[in-house]
This record gives structure tokens, C-alpha cells and sequence, in this order.
């Protein structure tokens, strides 16, 4: 069969219904077969150069190379029947698929790796005991993280209760009160969410940990320092959603200002505050940099989070798994699975409550 | 809120001027705000004035060597021109142009992807996908690096070396070059920290591009990645410039990751393949433990640096995002 004869036949295949407009974005039977060809042609023509002829190994190799043949065949198969102006279009499209799934896979791999690492040593145990009598010899299944989730829910707590309040009422001032210091405080408070978070906690290193020594407090002082941005923007995110309307029926039954936004577009705000606040905290859940400057870490229950070390999840898994032991390291991942559960919750609640904000 | 009518004498057809009078509970209210508001200022201030303070010592004894200086040798085991910021700028700027070279498409392209291509199921779903990305905590991406990702770079690289290796960032340096905690796995690692806050700073410009002017560019007969090329991407230049600063500054204040992954170098060299590479925020991290007097002012100096570099990268990109926002209104 000449080349020519096939291209006529493959154009049959997919004549276009009469009718129908002439548009190159449509895409019909033809052009699935046409895909399919591809990536069929593409997979086995990799297959055989790469893993057959040539003594190449490696399942990222192997996968660049499928996309890099992939999408020079589909060019060219789809300028042969359509012309390049088609095949720019469907190889692009193809692209952008592909390089999606590509930041998708990644987060998969995370997640099912630290939970397959993390649920072997994980015991109910755990939630009950600390590491005070575990040594980097104990086996790998004996751990205890109490006092490292005592030492994250208070230093967690504090912070949302000094940066809860202070990201409402800078977003309030940004999108009701829209005062002088507008401009400037928006974009500071965009680039105070890139500040590091090491910054933060040498910071609060200087002003209070240098005098009075390591504790929680100081710990729950750098990680809202990290939260305040994440809550305003949040927050003034579902503030601008508050339909005028509401506030300008409010003002003109002679409310004030205040009154307004406490009575009217807060409460009308409300379950995006939720997700404002579930946000900010699932930024700073998992930040170890800062407390290792401020809480330092301990391997016992400490209470009182305004003396003495203490400890906190992130914190403990980053002591654990830099270990030189085994069975330190294994306990690092029952310590991160607890973490990355903490967040996953946290987030879907946010985006549940956030949806019913929208929904409205 | 009181209102003051001023009615003018005059019978010329004047608009009215409204004069707010606001009473006193107002006024303590916008105080208040103003006053929170300005806490961000504040707090950014005294974090650059109290670092400054305290490294104030180091910097004194340093010079300006402390710029010029590679290597890390603070007193009392080293003199006052044996430690410096060098090589630590080097490696933390050589880590995120990795980062945001493998980020910086991915984003565009996924932001495309989720705002043009995909069908609408599946928009919402993907978005919230990758936001969840952002909330991983950057230590289970260091573990994650060094105990998974680690040792499957390696074939890459070794492959990179063999057949690249007349370019100077993957020539080897020794005959037996060792690959595993380089800062090529260090950018990659980075680079997935830094993708979902690009893709959604760039998907939100993306998605304010005016439908009008996207019809009228198909209705010409454009395909959609001609469309694409002619309208969603000039619209959208402001945000991707933008996007990609924030994701930069991310990238150059990531610790954790880094340091779980990387072996520490103290040394600027071009090969970025090989084992060893250094950061800023890293360093500060692994050193703080047993540093005191002139070496913790030291390691505070550096906290400066880092703090003055993402400061600067941040407010050029909040800038360039809210400028463009505000300069949004193409008239259709």
C-alpha cells in the first residue's frame, strides 16, 4: 500500500458529517485512531531502540524518551494529513497533558510512599507513650509520639490564637477599610509569605530564645509569623466574594463601618474564615527549620509550653531520621505518616468548608 | 455612617458633595485596622533590624570579605577572613535556577492545561490537587528525595555526564565521580515545592483573560494553541513573570530538603551533577546546633543575606502580579 493510498483512506475514515463547519479543533474518530497510532508506535519504537538495541536502562530514560518519539510522530503523522497549522495544535495540547500528569505523579509517589513506609511501624501505642525510654536500639516498632503531638497542637494552637485575629484584621483593613497603606501592605504581606522560615525562627531567636532559652512559646511565635500571610490572603480571598450589595444595604439602614463588617460580611464570610484558618495551619503543621531555633526538640513530655524544649512532630521525625541508627530512621516514617495524615485532613476539611462557601 | 449633605447656593446643575462623617466607634475601628495592617510593615522591619543587630559583630570582623570568602570557618577554629557567604549564595542561587528551570514550564503548561484544555469534571478536582502539593510539608519532600529519589537520579545523571560532559555544569570532575547528593537532585526535589504555588499564581491570571478577545481570536480561525500564542499568553505575561519570582524566592529559603538531601560543599564549582552542593537556609539549619559567639553572629549574618535576597525577589514579584492584576482591564 502506497503512502498516498493510506493517507486517502485515513482522510475517509474521518470525513466530516455534511454540515458540520470546517473547524481544526474538532476532533473525530480519525483523530483518535491517529492518536492511539502514536502513542502505540512511539511506546514500541522506544521499547525496542531503547531496552533491545541500545544498552540503555532506567524507567525516567525511558520515559522521556517514549514523550520526546510520541510527540515527533504525532507532529508528523497529523501534518500529513492535516497540515503543520493542526499538527502545532494537537502536539501542544498533547504537551500540556502530558507535563500535568507529570506534576500529578510526583505527589502520588509521596504520599503512597510515606504511607506504606510510615503504617509498618506505626502501633496505638504511639499515641499514648513518648521516646523517653527508647533508645536509637530499641526495634523499630516501639515509638511514641505524645509528647511530640502535645508539642505541636500547643505550639499550633498559640500561633492560630496571635495570627488568627491579626490576618483577619489586616484583610479587613485591605478589602473593607482600603486605607492609605493599601498597596504597600498587600504586596508586603505577598512577599512576607515567601519570607524563609528559618528567617522566622532566627528572628524570634534573637528577641527571645537568646535570653530566656529554647521553649514552645517561642516555637508557636516563629510558625505565626509563617501563618499571618497565609491567613490574610486567605481571608481577604473570601472577603472580596461578599457581594457589595449586602454592604451597601447594611450602610444605608444607617449602620457603621464596624458594625457592618462584624455583623454582615464576617458572618457572611464564615465558613471561608474556616478554610482561611485550616489553611494557615496546615502551612506551618509540618515546619521544621524554625523550630529547630526556637522549641529544639526533646524526647520527653514538656508540657508547659513556655519553658524548657520541646518537641513537635516535624521536629522529632527530622531528629529521627537523621539518625545513624535503622530503627531511628523507620520510626522517623511512622512519625511522618502521622504528619502527612494531620495535613491531608486538615486540607479536605478546608476545601469542604470552602466549597460551601462557594456553593451558596 | 453619618452623612453631610453640602447643598451649594448656586442653581448651575453642581453635583452634590457628599462629605462622610464617621462617628467614633468608626474611627477606632479603621485606627484598629490601620494598625493591624501595619503590623506586617513592622514585623518585616524588625526582622531585618534585629538580624542586622546581632550580626552586626561578624559583619564588622568579616568585612567585606564575608561576601567574597567560600569557605566556613568561623572563630575560634578559623581566623576573621576564613568564613564568608560565597560559596553559600552560589549553591542556594545554582539550586533554585535548577527548581525553576523544570518549574517554570511544568507551571505554564499546567496552568494552561487546567484553564483551556480540560474538560470542566476534571478542573476543580486537578486545582485542588495541586494545592495539596503546596501543603506537603517540605520535610517529607526531603525524605522523600533522600531516601526514594536519591539513588533513581543517578543513572540520569550518570548519563548526563557521559554524554554532556563537554558542557562545564555536567563535566566530571574526577575520574570516579560520585552522583547521589548533588544539587541537580536538590533543584528537582525543589522544583516539586515549587510548582503548585507558580501554577496557581499563573492559572489566576490565565483565568481572568477576556473570554471576548479569546472568541474573537477563534472566530478568525485560529487553532487553540494559535489562540493560545495570540491572547492567553501577552495577557498572561504579567502573571508568569510574577509567578515564577514568588516560586524563586520559595526556592532559595527552602531548608529542610535540601539539607536532607545534599552533602555539604564549601567550595563554587561548575559541575552541578556530582555530590556536594550548599545553602543558605541549609547551612544555618545544620550548623546552629554548636554555634556560639562570633560563629552563631556569623550564621545570623548569613540569615540576613538570605532574608535581604527574598525579600528583594518577593516584593519585585508582588509587585509585578499586582501591577499587572490592577493593569488587568484589556477593554474588549
Amino acid at each position: 500500500m502506497s503512502m498516498t493510498s493510506m493517507r486517502e483512506r485515513l482522510v475517509a475514515v474521518g470525513s466530516r458529517p455534511p454540515g458540520e463547519p470546517i473547524a481544526p479543533r474538532n476532533f473525530h474518530a480519525r483523530d483518535v485512531v491517529v492518536l492511539a497510532g502514536a502513542i502505540g508506535a512511539s511506546l514500541g519504537l522506544t521499547w525496542l531502540v531503547y531496552s533491545q538495541i541500545l544498552p540503555l536502562q532506567g524507567l525516567q530514560g525511558f520515559l522521556i524518551i517514549w514523550a520526546a518519539t510520541f510527540f515527533v510522530m504525532y507532529y508528523l503523522a497529523v501534518r500529513d494529513i492535516d497540515g503543520p497549522v493542526v499538527a502545532r495544535d494537537r502536539v501542544m495540547a498533547s504537551l500540556m497533558t502530558v507535563l500535568t500528569i507529570a506534576v500529578v505523579i510526583p505527589l502520588v509517589l509521596i504520599v503512597s510512599y510515606v504511607t506504606i513506609k510510615g503504617i509498618r511501624f506505626l502501633h496505638l501505642a504511639f499515641f499514648t507513650t513518648t521516646l523517653a525510654d527508647i533508645g536509637p536500639l530499641s526495634p523499630s516498632d516501639e515509638s511514641g509520639g505524645l509528647h511530640a503531638i502535645v508539642g505541636t497542637l500547643e505550639q499550633v494552637g498559640i500561633a492560630m490564637v496571635i495570627s488568627v485575629p491579626l490576618g483577619v484584621i489586616t484583610a479587613v483593613y485591605l478589602n473593607e477599610v482600603k486605607g492609605r497603606l493599601q498597596r504597600p501592605v498587600r504586596v508586603f504581606v505577598d512577599a512576607m509569605s515567601g519570607t524563609p522560615s528559618i528567617v522566622a525562627g532566627l528572628f524570634i531567636y534573637v528577641i527571645l530564645v537568646s535570653g530566656k532559652g529554647f521553649s514552645g512559646f517561642a516555637a508557636a511565635l516563629a510558625l505565626s509569623i509563617l501563618m499571618l500571610p497565609t491567613v490574610t490572603r486567605a481571608t481577604e480571598v473570601v472577603l472580596r466574594l461578599v457581594p457589595d450589595g449586602l454592604r451597601e444595604a447594611s450602610l444605608a439602614l444607617g449602620a457603621p463601618e464596624w458594625r457592618t463588617t462584624w455583623r454582615v460580611v464576617l458572618p457572611t464570610a464564615r465558613s471561608g474564615l474556616v478554610t482561611a484558618v485550616l489553611l494557615g495551619i496546615a502551612r506551618v503543621v509540618g515546619e521544621t527549620a524554625p523550630l529547630i531555633v526556637t522549641a529544639f526538640g526533646s524526647t520527653t513530655l514538656n508540657v508547659n509550653p513556655f519553658s524548657g524544649p520541646q518537641a513537635a512532630l516535624p521536629l522529632s521525625t527530622f531528629h529521627l531520621f537523621t539518625s545513624s541508627q535503622q530503627a531511628d530512621i523507620d520510626r522517623a516514617w511512622a512519625f511522618a505518616f502521622v504528619l502527612i495524615a494531620i495535613v491531608l485532613v486538615l486540607f479536605v476539611i478546608a476545601r469542604r468548608s470552602a466549597r460551601r462557601q462557594f456553593g451558596r | 455612617m453619618a452623612a453631610h449633605i453640602d447643598e451649594s447656593p448656586t442653581d448651575q446643575a453642581i453635583p452634590r458633595k457628599v462629605v462622610a462623617v464617621r462617628t467614633r466607634a468608626d474611627k477606632i475601628f479603621r485606627t484598629l485596622a490601620s494598625g493591624a495592617g501595619a503590623s506586617t510593615l513592622i514585623l518585616l522591619a524588625l526582622i531585618g533590624l534585629f538580624l542586622f543587630l546581632q550580626a552586626l559583630p561578624a559583619l564588622k570582623d568579616a568585612g567585606w570579605s564575608f561576601l567574597t570568602t567560600s569557605e566556613w570557618l568561623p572563630p575560634p577554629r578559623g581566623t576573621s577572613d576564613t568564613y564568608g557567604v560565597a560559596a553559600l549564595i552560589y549553591w542556594t542561587v545554582v539550586i533554585a535556577l535548577i527548581a525553576m528551570v523544570i518549574a517554570v514550564p511544568i507551571s505554564i503548561a499546567a496552568a494552561l492545561f487546567i484553564t483551556e484544555y480540560s474538560p470542566r469534571w476534571i478542573r476543580g478536582p486537578l486545582t485542588s490537587l495541586i494545592d495539596l502539593l503546596a501543603a506537603v510539608p517540605s520535610l517529607l519532600y526531603g525524605m522523600w528525595g533522600a531516601e526514594y529519589l536519591r539513588q533513581r537520579m543517578v543513572g540520569t545523571s550518570e548519563w548526563l555526564s557521559d554524554h554532556l560532559g563537554f558542557l562545564p555544569i555536567f563535566k566530571p570532575t574526577s575520574p570516579f565521580p560520585i552522583f547521589g547528593p548533588s544539587a541537580f537532585v536538590a533543584g528537582v526535589v525543589v522544583s516539586l515545592m515549587v510548582v503548585p504555588i507558580t501554577t496557581s499564581v499563573i492559572r489566576e491570571v490565565f483565568s481572568q483573560v477576556p473570554p471576548g478577545e479569546k472568541e474573537g481570536a477563534l472566530a478568525l480561525g485560529g487553532t487553540k494553541w494559535g489562540m493560545i500564542r495570540a491572547v492567553v499568553l501577552p495577557f498572561g505575561r504579567g502573571g508568569i513573570v510574577g509567578g515564577s519570582m514568588l516560586g524563586l524566592g520559595r526556592a532559595l529559603g527552602e531548608t529542610i530538603a535540601i539539607l536532607l538531601i545534599i552533602s555539604q560543599l564549601f567550595v563554587i564549582r561548575a559541575n552541578v551533577i556530582e555530590q556536594g552542593a550548599n545553602s543558605i537556609a541549609a547551612h544555618i539549619a545544620n550548623a546552629f546546633g554548636e554555634a556560639s559567639g562570633l560563629a552563631l553572629s556569623a550564621l545570623l549574618a548569613a540569615g540576613l543575606v538570605l532574608f535581604a535576597m527574598t525579600l528583594l525577589v518577593n516584593v519585585g514579584a508582588a509587585a509585578i502580579i499586582s501591577r499587572s492584576r490592577s493593569g488587568a482591564g484589556v477593554e474588549i
